[in-house]
């Protein structure tokens, strides 16, 4: 289709790294045909004449929206720990963390 | 020139070495970036306790813990916290929406944060350091904390972890983080900075400060310059700096570094170091190659926050004066002209400590504006939630009685020991105490007396022996049980060697 | 004022049997047990959701308990609510306490919410029964229910053919029977797709009339909670029960949600209808004609007909599926393996969240991600998602001039009737192109109802879609009541209770 920007599986597997999914080669070439042709339908929008125009990021004209500064009870902590995959000492335990927090 | 600079590693030792401008050609840039949880009772979206110490996951709701379905609602008092902050750093306070920085971490319960992006609440601010510098602010947003990971196994150190733990009662607490513009040119000026921006924020009554609890986090981006030109050179950010001490180290073992670099014809890589406290330097962390992609959007659950004049006005109400307004109303007791450091420091401490209201008060009722300082910032601070606490008209009396001599300077103190501690009446203490000033004329009695009763050291001190004055003093002030005044002592002995 | 079709909440005589309605009358009145009710239900389901699936989970214990209790209201004379003893079908993505609420994805298999969404009490409320949760697309993407990762729906009128999705097993629950209501989510068109494709009434409603605290978010600034029933008056009474201001939803509105039971008999003498041209150019020979007759009836009860063309709608498809993956792939992140729901193990986190995301999300919700993340990400944000939400204002502007026009809006919901099970799984656009009528709504935040108007020559269902302006409902149900009673009257599905 003419106009879609070619997604290279390079582009793919950077997304694939944001979005912090395992994918296979396959998978991501697979993605990298079916997103370019997605983006493609979405470039159509791209090219409109939208000088001028607000976005608009909530269909409501709500502001201000706010509550008292009041305490509310908690969660009964075994019944959340109890979904919890993997607990040590009253808290989540992971594998060890390999970067930093930014 | 360079020699000396290449040899200063790790001279980041007291906070006194200051500026490193000038001597080596080269100028620091330093700007920080200060996140400060706010005081409110619950969460910024959530009702949950803002506790700090509870037992982990106590304080977790579906919306702080970001479980599937939940929402977040805004807390009120958060916004008017953070609009205090932008009044006292006289930032422009606007109307602002939040954002969603979308990253990874098991700390964050959404893998986003929700946090204020090129909307912000509070921009173009400033604030004045003591010094008379002006730093600017360019913006003091809201947005949530994270939660708390513990790295287990390995020392503690996170690459040698075995694995972690994660509490998320901290997360969704409401910070607000103040980024000022690199303004800064020296470690001191750092400390400065930061010094000042925590009595400020402890003055608004929206934060704690407390740096080495968490409760005031500061982060310093660092970068060099040849001095005399003006484009900025590439900065480190350095974080873990938990004290004020850190973050002058911290600073000045990394103007060295980036200076050794460059000079050594290498580039400063643009990274996120860690200051390791115990061995003095800053580390690159091992973090990925690219940059964080954040994908910063609208955040969608929340809707704008547009607090109109009346609500600003109010809160701008709400705050007595900032520190300098209040340390240069204390200055201004002593005269027009600048007051010297050793005053401006008791000045400083009186404010730090809120115990204004003592000196001013004293002043205005006739005590000597030194004598009221130093009573106030050398003895009365020695327990502040005590000093806050005194009876100003007592504590007034107090001073009254040893200007006008009642009292000597021990005896005073000693008063205003037990008032501190037990409050009550200074005369009916002093009285209690046996405190009574000697009358001249029994005072002269009593050295008459002990002259009497060492006559060889009399005659050693009449021939020149200087040093006798403290025996005699201390013999007069065993007769007459401490009541007599030092100087006056001292003062009838020359008068009767004369 | 009472039309042929009786007082709003009993039907007349020869009127459309409803069956939420009949249930609540009998049970408040004491002809009939909630719990006996309840058995009829549970047994049809029993029986016939073998076929169907309509059913991911079937809540046999609770649902009797509950029954009980309405039993017991009535029986000590209180109020046991409008819906007293009428089952209640809820889409998986609508948080139960204690109860497995799955979305269909792998990631959340298990996950038993430790609370209720907001519509779940206000059903409870009302004296309804929650009888169990329904089958979806994976976390409502889709338009099929085929994404389901515990396999598909089958519609009952076809079960070689799909029920349309995502709200797929709460339309063919309520289609064939098994409930006589049921909630479902709509993002894109996801309750009014397969209404129209199952041959039953489902509404979206105004965005922000209706809570979504407990609605697992797909795209946050779209997404709303809405009733899929067999009549238009069921449908109003179900919007009454669940709609209205929550404190625990940011985006919900303060002003009371416009009652519209009363609206229903009010008739079309007059009103302004609009048939426009995009939601009929381009869609099914047999959906198109079926559009034609129903603005024929309108006119025939005495509505003006008049054609419109808003050409903004064709950049509705492109612009939603921009902004709903966007809003998804950020919505989705706190899938990651730490808290709840599937984990993958590995040796750090990082690889963990990958793993576990890997082999807990489906094919369409790996796109999804992936192109929302790619469409927010740094050098697109502008000309994607930016735009995206410039082309919904140009949307909401056209849509605004209509309205000046026009009371309502009418068209087709969906471009064909109900495909083939397998028949558009390889081309995702040829999929997102049954949601072309429906997304203009979402994207505006206004809402919309599609009322079952005939068939195609094979005897599949048609749906007629009714647009009317944010918090229009009223106008809106009244137009669809009569659509409703001047409908053809559909034969009942192959599949159905017995």
């Amino acid at each position: 289709m003419s106009g879609d920007p070619a997604l290279t599986r390079d582009d793919a597997a950077y997304v694939a790294r944001l979005a912090r999914i395992d994918l296979t080669d396959d998978e991501l070439d697979l993605y990298a045909v079916q997103l370019a042709a997605v983006i493609g339908h979405a470039a159509e929008i791209a090219a409109l004449d939208t000088e001028g125009v607000e976005p608009t990021a909530h269909p409501l004209p709500l502001r201000n929206v706010t509550r008292a500064d009041e305490p509310r009870p908690s969660l009964d902590r075994a019944e959340v720990l109890a979904q919890a995959p993997a607990v040590e000492d009253g808290r989540f335990k992971v594998p060890p963390i390999l970067g930093e927090a930014p | 020139m360079s020699a000396d600079n290449a040899d200063t590693t790790g001279t980041a030792g007291t906070a006194d070495t200051g500026a490193t401008a000038g001597t080596s050609g080269w100028e620091p840039v330093i700007g920080l970036e200060v996140h400060c949880e706010l005081r409110t009772e619950t969460k910024l979206f959530c009702g949950c306790r803002n506790a700090f110490g509870d037992e982990p996951n106590t304080n977790i709701c579906p919306t702080c813990l970001g479980l599937p379905g939940s929402l977040p609602v805004l807390n009120v008092r958060a916004v008017e916290y953070a609009m205090r902050i932008g009044v006292a750093l006289n930032c422009e306070i606007r109307p602002s929406i939040f954002h969603r920085k979308n990253y990874f971490y098991p700390d964050m319960p959404k893998d986003y944060q929700v946090s204020q992006y090129d909307a912000p609440i509070n921009v173009n601010g400033s604030l004045e350091l003591p010094d008379g510098t002006r730093v600017r602010v360019e913006r003091a947003h809201m947005e949530e904390d994270t939660g708390k990971t513990s790295h287990i196994g390995g020392g503690g150190r996170i690459h040698d972890a075995d694995y972690a733990l994660v509490d998320y009662n901290r997360a969704g607490v409401p910070l607000v983080e103040i980024v000022s513009a690199p303004d800064i040119r020296s470690s001191t000026q750092a400390r400065l900075y930061a010094s000042e921006l925590r009595s400020i924020l402890v003055a608004t009554g929206a934060s704690d400060g407390r740096m080495e609890e968490g409760s005031m986090r500061v982060d310093a981006n660092v970068s060099v310059r040849r001095a005399g030109t003006f484009e900025l050179g590439t900065r480190c950010e350095i974080k873990n700096l938990n004290s004020l001490r850190s973050l002058g180290r911290a600073i000045e073992y990394e103007i060295e570094r980036q200076i050794g670099l460059l000079e050594a014809g290498d580039k400063v890589v643009q990274q996120t170091r860690h200051w390791n406290e115990d061995q003095g330097v800053t580390v690159a962390l091992r973090s990925k190659e690219e940059a964080f992609d954040y994908r910063y959007f609208p955040e969608p659950d929340l809707v704008p926050v547009v607090p109109d004049a009346g609500w600003q006005s109010d809160v701008a109400a709400s705050i007595g004066p900032m520190p300098a307004e209040r340390r240069a109303k204390l200055a201004a007791l002593f005269g027009p002209e600048p007051v010297g450091h050793a005053r401006a420091d008791q000045i400083a401490t009186v404010v730090e400590h809120g115990l204004d209201e003592l000196v001013t008060a004293a002043a205005a009722a006739g005590i000597d504006g030194a004598k009221a300082l130093a009573r106030t910032s050398n003895e009365a601070s020695a327990d502040p939630d005590a000093a806050r606490r005194l009876d100003v008209s007592a504590f007034v009396a107090l001073l009254r009685m040893e200007q006008d001599g009642k009292l000597n300077p021990t005896q005073s103190k000693a008063v205003l020991a037990d008032m501190l501690e037990n409050g009550g009446d200074p005369a009916d203490i002093a009285r209690r105490r046996g405190f009574e000033a000697l009358e001249t004329g029994s005072l002269h009695g009593v050295v008459a007396e002990v002259i009497a009763a060492n006559t060889d050291a009399w005659h050693r001190y009449q021939a020149g022996d200087d040093k006798l004055v403290g025996f005699f003093t201390g013999e007069v002030m065993k007769a007459t049980k401490g009541r007599a005044d030092g100087k006056a002592v001292a003062a009838e002995l020359r008068r009767l060697r004369a | 004022m009472t039309g042929p079709w009786g007082s709003a909440t009993s039907p007349a005589p020869g009127a459309r049997p409803s069956p939420a309605l009949d249930i609540a009358g009998a049970v408040r009145d004491g002809s009939m047990s909630a719990a006996a009710v309840v058995e009829k239900y549970l047994g049809a389901i029993d029986e016939v959701d073998g076929e169907l699936h309509a059913f991911v989970t079937v809540m046999h214990d609770s649902a009797r308990l509950e029954a009980e209790s309405v039993d017991r209201r009535v029986a000590a004379g209180e109020d046991p609510g409008p819906l007293a003893g009428v089952p209640v079908a809820l889409k998986d993505n609508m948080c139960t306490r204690g109860v497995p609420t799955t979305c269909s994805s792998r990631i959340l298999e298990g996950w038993r919410p430790p609370y209720d969404a907001t519509v779940v009490a206000r059903l409870r409320a009302a004296g309804a029964v929650v009888i169990g949760k329904t089958n979806l697309d994976e976390f409502a993407m889709g338009s099929s229910t085929e994404n389901s990762a515990f396999g598909p729906t089958h519609n009952p009128h076809d079960p070689g053919r799909v029920p349309g999705g995502s709200s797929g097993g709460s339309a063919a629950a309520v289609a064939a029977g098994l409930a006589p209501l049921a909630l479902g989510s709509d993002t894109g068109g996801s309750i009014r797709q397969p209404a129209a494709l199952c041959g039953i009434v489902g509404m979206k409603p105004t965005y922000g009339t209706v809570s979504r605290y407990g609605l697992v978010a797909f795209a946050s600034s779209l997404d709303q909670i809405g009733p899929l029933t067999t009549t238009v008056t069921e449908s109003a009474v179900l919007f009454d029960v669940i709609g209205g201001q929550d404190p625990l939803d940011s985006t919900c509105l303060e002003r009371p949600v416009p009652r519209t039971v009363s609206a229903l008999a009010d008739g079309v003498e007059g009103l302004r209808v609009g048939l426009v041209a995009e939601l009929v150019d381009g869609v099914d020979a047999a959906v198109g004609a079926r559009v034609h007759e129903a603005a024929g009836a309108l006119a025939a009860a005495g509505a003006n007909i008049d054609n419109v063309s808003i050409p903004e709608f064709r950049h509705g498809l492109p612009a939603y599926y921009v902004v709903a993956p966007a809003e998804a792939s950020s919505n989705l992140s706190r899938y990651d393996g730490v808290r709840y729901g599937l984990r993958v193990e590995a040796d750090t986190a990082e690889a963990m969240n990958a793993a576990t995301r890997a082999a807990g999300f489906g094919p369409e919700v790996k796109r999804r991600i992936m192109l929302g993340t790619y469409a927010l990400s740094a050098g697109y944000y502008d000309a994607y998602y930016g735009q995206a939400q410039k082309v919904r204002t140009l949307i909401i502007d056209a849509l605004a001039s209509a309205y000046q026009r026009f009371d309502v809006l009418l068209g087709a919901t969906t471009p064909t009737t109900a495909f083939a099970i397998g028949a558009k799984v390889d081309d995702p656009w040829a999929m997102y192109l049954s949601d072309v009528c429906t997304v203009p709504s979402n994207l505006a935040g206004h809402p919309a109802i599609s009322i079952p108007f005939g068939t195609d020559d094979g005897g599949l269902p048609v749906g007629v879609q009714v647009l009317a302006p944010a918090l229009g409902e009223p106008v809106m149900f009244q137009v669809a009541a009569v659509l409703e009673s001047r409908a053809p009257v559909l034969a009942p599905p192959r599949v159905h209770a017995p």
